[in-house]
């Protein structure tokens, strides 16, 4: 197999585990924060993509807008009413339940998902949502002899989108005075509360800030691969969620680099195993997922820290 | 994993729904009443615009049967059942039959769903005609309750075996499928047929069905330079595989079976499907026997389009043979469904042999071109 089918397959791996690391961050930010683990959150990415889907159709028929301009504009729009659904859940689900023992907020969890599945399926239609290609073509980025390894524009969007995303992110955190107050909230809740900490509000807007993501992951997801219906929320949050624990559990680069390593290892897997055991990439990924376990048990960049569950 | 959880729901609900039914309709299949048949498929999931083709057909077959008289003087109700397409849904939705007593069921769509489902009916003495399963073990297994009015894998697979053979002799080749009763089958009888004929496959593997990124395997087709795809699948990889193909820059036609023929396959593919071929049998709305029932359905703002005239006739012919027979025991109309043939119905004359598949399939190539395919 050559240096350009291996380079090929790289950018195929990347473009995969950046949306994976994209959904993986709202499952850590979560985690860091309250300690528990928001199975809704696949379904948020999954609301994400369905209003990208609906934004970018209201504007190609009613303005007209297509390609970059009209994908300019559906993803602040996704974002936002994402966003507010993540807000939603954490307010009637969770905050009623923060008091109470470990495993209720997690049952209520499962359930919110369930429900979201079911209020797309319903008001949405069963069927796949399909979309047009609305960035098509691409780049040559490399030439080996005969073969050509190209670079489509929508897997520059995805990637450039993911970096702009996490850069922001990471500011947010570190710099600025809802960062701190998160910080302070992870490391300790009461005491937080205790200095002055509005704790409550914080929680809400790292589900916020969890949701938006995840919608910018929806969106990539929609124009990446053009169809999606209202079950791709389990699968890509099951993934998600294996990258969280993958890269540490409360680690922000952790997710992203839990997220890029998931995908390389499928494609790795489909690219170079026997023709008659591609299907079995998810064993590959999870074996390496039990073995990294094994051995760090709290992941790659996770602290160790006196579990709270 | 992802079908576990769905199935465990399907399940749980298809349980509930059925217990609340079952009691108060068992008794109700009584001498007077509607006689009350089902149409099962794929009504939700990523198949579900093949369980609407069949929901459109049998409505219409019901409601043209009944405004016509009915069948032994008593109207036709339609019960319509959902498999998901999932094999362990299509039986729990099969012991749900069983207990409305419904002696008849045209379904399922999927060959998956429909084999172990024919098992359930086998055992309650339901009558099933499959307006889509063309796995051949349905009948090869099936037992006396088993008919089908579509044509057989290896009758379907032959067709498109030969013809790559023909038409792309030289060419690099590589089968794909899914997996799947439908998928696995259809792929290894056009291989077997391919190769009968002389030319072999360059590549030959399987994918997962359901999942969204295909990249890594379609790099690995352009790395082996492929140039014709053959898919045993559903349309929904099968587009997801051109789409990523095409992005990727490589030249490919490819090539699939039956379950392409939804225009579902071209709003994933957009462009990307131009030129796709897909063996299916010759148009049936353009059949002279199918005209006056077009109509309907176009009066009815609905495109006939792949599996909605075959649920139709399915109907058709068992009402048909119900009146033969002037009972509607399934046992003595599924003789005589074999013995009685030709059978008139919006297909065409339609004979069954002693496994219940039918006697003159015919499988003909389309091509997707410009958003809609066409006979070639």
């Amino acid at each position: 197999m050559s240096a350009s089918y291996a380079l090929q397959q790289l950018i195929n791996g990347i473009s995969l585990g950046m949306i994976y690391g994209l959904i993986a961050v709202g499952y850590t930010m979560v985690y860091g924060i309250i300690g528990m683990i928001n199975f809704a959150h696949g379904d948020i990415f999954m609301i994400g993509a369905f209003v990208s889907l609906i934004a970018l159709l209201l504007l190609g028929a009613g303005a007209g807008l297509e390609g970059p301009a009209a994908l300019l504009l559906a993803l602040p729009f996704a974002m936002a009413i994402t966003a507010l659904h993540g807000w939603t859940v954490e307010r009637i689900a969770y905050r009623p339940l923060r008091g109470s023992f470990r495993l209720a907020p997690l049952i209520s969890a499962i359930g919110m998902s369930i429900l979201l599945q079911n209020y797309v399926q319903v008001s949405q239609g069963a069927r796949v949502k399909p979309i047009e290609p609305v960035l098509a073509g691409g780049i040559e980025i490399a030439r080996f002899g005969e073969e050509v390894v190209t670079l489509s524009w929508i897997r520059i969007t995805i990637v450039l989108t993911t970096l702009c995303a996490l850069a922001a992110l990471t500011w947010l955190v570190t710099r600025t005075p809802l960062g701190r107050a998160m910080r302070a909230c992870e490391q300790d809740l009461k005491m937080a509360a205790l200095l002055g900490i509005d704790t409550d509000r914080t929680i809400s807007l790292t589900f916020v800030i969890g949701a938006a993501l995840a919608a910018v992951a929806g969106a990539m997801y929609l124009l990446f691969y053009g169809v999606i219906d209202f079950f791709i929320g389990f699968v890509a949050g099951v993934k998600a969620f294996t990258a969280a624990v993958l890269g540490g559990i409360g680690s922000l680069p952790g997710a992203v680099l839990g997220g890029l390593l998931i995908g390389l290892i499928e494609t790795a897997w489909q690219a170079y195993a026997p023709q008659h055991l591609t299907p079995y990439k998810d064993v590959a990924a999870f074996s390496i997922l039990a073995l990294t376990l094994i051995f760090l048990p709290t992941g790659l960049l996770g602290r160790a820290e006196v579990e709270k569950v | 994993m992802i079908q576990t959880r769905r199935q465990w729901l399907g399940a749980a609900l298809i349980g509930a729904a059925s217990g609340a039914f079952a009691s108060g309709r068992a008794r109700a299949q009584g001498a007077a009443g509607p006689i009350r048949i089902a149409t099962v498929g794929p009504m939700t999931g990523q198949y579900a615009s093949f369980g609407a083709q069949m929901r459109a057909g049998g409505e219409q077959a019901v409601t043209d049967i009944n405004a016509a008289g009915g069948v032994l003087g008593r109207q036709l109700q339609l019960e319509i059942g959902d498999d998901a397409c999932d094999p362990r849904q299509a039986v729990s939705v099969a012991n749900q039959m069983a207990a409305r007593r419904v002696p008849f069921v045209a379904g399922h769509f999927c060959s998956g769903s429909s084999i172990p489902a024919s098992k359930v009916y086998a055992e309650e003495g339901i009558l099933q005609i499959s307006p889509a399963s063309t796995n051949p073990r349905y009948t090869d297994e099936g037992s006396w309750n088993t008919f089908r009015v579509c044509g057989r894998d290896d009758q379907q697979g032959q067709v498109a075996g030969r013809y790559i053979a023909e038409n792309f002799r030289g060419k690099r080749v590589a089968i794909l499928h899914d997996n799947s009763a439908y998928g696995k089958g259809l792929a290894d009888e056009t291989r077997k047929a391919m190769n009968a004929a002389g030319m072999q496959e360059a590549l030959y593997a399987a994918y997962t069905a359901g999942e969204r990124d295909y990249n890594a395997l379609v790099s690995r087709l352009r790395a082996a330079n492929i140039e014709v795809i053959y898919i045993g699948g559903y349309h929904t990889e099968a587009g997801l595989i051109l789409r990523q193909a095409k992005e990727q820059g490589m030249n490919v036609t490819l090539i699939g079976g039956d379950a392409l023929v939804t225009q579902e396959f071209w709003q994933i593919t957009g462009a990307a499907g131009e030129g796709t071929l897909m063996t299916f049998s010759s148009d049936p709305r353009r059949r002279p026997q199918a005209a006056e029932v077009v109509q309907r359905f176009r009066a009815r703002n609905i495109d006939p389009e792949g599996y909605v005239l075959y649920t139709y006739a399915a109907i058709q012919i068992w009402a048909d043979a119900v009146r033969k027979v002037g009972a509607t025991d399934p046992r003595r109309v599924a003789q005589t469904l074999k013995s009685d043939g030709p059978w008139q119905s919006v297909l065409g004359p339609i004979s069954f042999d002693q496994k219940g598949d039918v006697t003159v399939p015919d499988y003909v190539f389309y091509v997707w071109r410009n958003g809609s395919y066409a006979q070639i």
